[in-house]
């Protein structure tokens, strides 16, 4: 019924000018956010015609209103600071006068957050000045994690033993259903893919030596690399992000105890210890996979392809793949708390570390394998 | 030097970057005062204590314990200050991976050789000077915001510190839990000699603990009195200090007038 009404008056701006050459608004009906409420330019054209010295309201005919109105009448004010006419509240509903009067109190603040655009140069310097200023602040990082190590090693590092502890459960232990899981795949996969190659030579036997050695050298510590970036740099970066949030880094800074020793060092001893382990674990895994695949879609005995796969592998093949893990391990520790510390005072600049230690770990994994592959080439290893 | 002052603040200026927060702060702190920083929002107060506990470093000037300078000093003579001080946070800042107990233990634990158990009494008592009795193994999240806060101060005082020093105390506390923190402040003064340094624009807890108070001038960028707040009340000579202490009263009887006049 209401609504009926409403559509049957719908609110109403007449535009019209007094004796003395002012501008009067005559607003009617309700003029509600959720009705229609007249367009603006209304005012702007009778005001561009010719420019008013007062602009006054009358609302005799105004039935309800609320911060649609108010919005219209902010409006109105804006246009005539800039056209330096006096602006009438008088016309307006008491309550609407009062609002006004709160809304001016305190003029608007020039807070050079103004939307300008700025040119490409200003752009490509700002954004490098940016960047120097990270680079700058990894280097930092990296320095007092290497003399956080070397404490470590005098025995001088201020740490609590049980963190160490807490933390190898959780990224050892806790990590190895998933790394299984996904090892298991990936063998499957690698063992699959040379099956379907290897049986057209008649050489169907040698999908162990495929499986064992990508599994040993590369797709043990690279799977175990990724999966610990996302799920323990991720936390790592959200965990210290929290903490720098919440002030509790600014609580251990003022007790005299270095965050970098206390935070930092056993979230990476923890992953320097468990990554090798991991990888092993990957490796076997992995080997199971290829395993499978050999039993159910090759001729190929149990007994064959172990025998196959001990001959393929050597003590050389498996310690590219350790050395690599805890190479893995630092950089997935290092890239998780240097994001968390570098994190900003808010909840979403925790998700941000959070997304770009993932990111940042990830590529810092990819770029480390291709220069261990090189390397481990020269060294014929 | 035996009656230097406990804290000596000289011609200290606070920036972020080039932005300028404040500049030219002069002032001393005897032992056993109790000071305030006060201020209206986003003036400085907070950043001001950042630098006073080693959080930040000065742009310029010099800030100076028992006369010896804290901002010059290097890393090893720094922690050892640093032993003497205690933080209340705004939010308490416990340690959200270890129990009350343990957030009271761990500087304990850092820095004198007492055995678990005595520390463990330790903790116990801490806690039970700022009715937390019983709350021993739970973890902060546990806990409401007041309670962090007490613990927080439990912890802060786990070393007998020289200096105590609280952001925002009384922020998001009810007014009878603030007046117990503000009795519990004086308390502590009294019985432990400490000096003690609050953050706060809480006028009753200003007027009920402070023995000296800083302004600092969002406007001047710089400060704007120092002296016992009740009488910075009624007798300073900046208006904005006076305006600040009696809570605007200034402002509205201004407009009171205008309307008359009008």
């Amino acid at each position: 019924m209401a609504a009926v009404e409403e559509l049957a008056s719908p609110a109403k701006l007449e535009t019209r000018r007094g004796s003395g050459g002012e501008l009067v608004l005559a607003m009617s009906g309700p003029w509600m956010l959720r009705n229609q409420i007249p367009s603006f330019s209304e005012v702007e054209k009778a005001c561009a015609e010719q420019p008013p010295n007062t602009i006054s309201f009358e609302t005799t005919g105004l039935a309800d209103w609320d911060s649609g109105l108010m919005t219209f009448v902010q409006k109105t004010g804006d246009l005539a600071r800039k056209l330096n006419t006096t602006l009438d509240y008088a016309g307006l509903p008491q309550g609407a006068q009062g609002l006004m009067k709160l809304a001016d109190a305190v003029p608007e603040k020039e807070t050079g957050k103004d939307n300008i655009e700025r040119s490409l140069f200003y752009r490509v310097g700002s954004t490098s000045i940016v960047m120097a200023e990270e680079l700058w602040e990894t280097f930092t990082f990296i320095g007092e994690c290497t003399l956080a190590f070397g404490k470590f090693f005098v025995g001088k590092a201020r740490m609590r033993m049980s963190d160490i502890m807490l933390t190898i459960q959780q990224v050892g232990p806790e990590a190895l259903p998933i790394v299984a899981l996904i090892s298991f795949l990936v063998g499957l996969i690698l063992g699959f893919v040379g099956a379907v190659q290897l049986q057209q030579f008649g050489a169907s036997i040698y999908v162990a030596n495929l499986v064992g050695v990508a599994m040993v050298r590369e797709m043990g510590a690279i799977m175990a690399g990724i999966i610990l970036c996302g799920r323990t740099g991720a936390a790592f970066a959200a965990q210290l992000g929290s903490m720098k949030v919440s002030e509790e880094i600014d609580a251990l800074q003022t007790m005299g105890l270095s965050p970098i020793e206390f935070l930092v060092l056993p979230r990476m001893l923890a992953l320097i210890i468990m990554m090798p382990l991991l990888v092993l674990f990957a490796d076997f895994i992995g080997i199971i996979g290829g395993l499978a695949v050999s039993l159910m879609v090759l001729d190929v005995t149990f007994q064959q392809y172990i025998n196959q796969t001990i001959k393929a592998i050597d003590l050389v093949q498996f310690s590219t793949g350790i050395i690599k893990a805890s190479v893995f391990g630092v950089i997935v520790a290092s890239t998780g708390c240097l994001r968390g510390m570098q994190c900003g005072n808010s909840s979403s600049a925790v998700g941000m570390a959070a997304t770009s230690a993932v990111v940042t770990g990830i590529t810092g994994i990819i770029v480390a394998d291709a220069i261990f592959a090189v390397l481990f080439n020269i060294l014929g290893m | 030097m035996p009656d230097a002052p406990k804290i000596e603040v000289k011609n200290l200026t606070m920036a972020y970057g080039s932005f300028v927060v404040m500049q030219d702060i002069n002032f001393t702190i005897q032992k056993g005062e109790v000071f305030i920083i006060m201020g209206g929002s986003g003036c400085g107060k907070s950043t001001l204590l950042k630098h006073l506990i080693g959080l930040k470093e000065p742009a310029e000037g010099e800030i100076l314990y028992d006369g010896n300078s804290f901002s010059k000093a290097d890393e090893d003579v720094r922690r050892s200050m640093l032993q003497g001080f205690g933080v209340l946070y705004q939010g308490g800042a416990l340690w959200s991976s270890m129990t009350l107990a343990e957030n009271v233990a761990l500087p304990l634990e850092e820095y004198t050789s007492l055995k678990p158990k005595e520390i463990r009494d330790i903790c116990k008592f801490k806690l039970s000077l700022v009715g937390l009795r019983g709350f021993e193994d739970f973890y902060p999240a546990e806990i409401s915001g007041g309670m962090r806060k007490r613990a927080g101060l439990a912890r802060a005082m786990a070393l007998d510190p020289d200096v105590l020093f609280f952001d925002e105390p009384s922020a998001g506390l009810d007014p009878l839990s603030a007046k117990r923190l503000d009795d519990l402040i004086l308390e502590l003064r009294d019985s432990l000699g400490s000096t003690v340094v609050v953050v706060t624009h809480e006028l009753a807890s200003i007027f009920a603990i402070a023995d000296q108070a800083i302004f600092l001038d969002a406007k001047t960028r710089r400060q704007g009195a120092i002296g016992n707040p009740n009488e910075l009340r009624d007798h300073s000579e900046s208006r904005e200090v006076r305006n600040f202490l009696l809570r605007g009263e200034l402002d509205d009887a201004e407009a009171a007038e205008n309307t008359k006049t009008t």
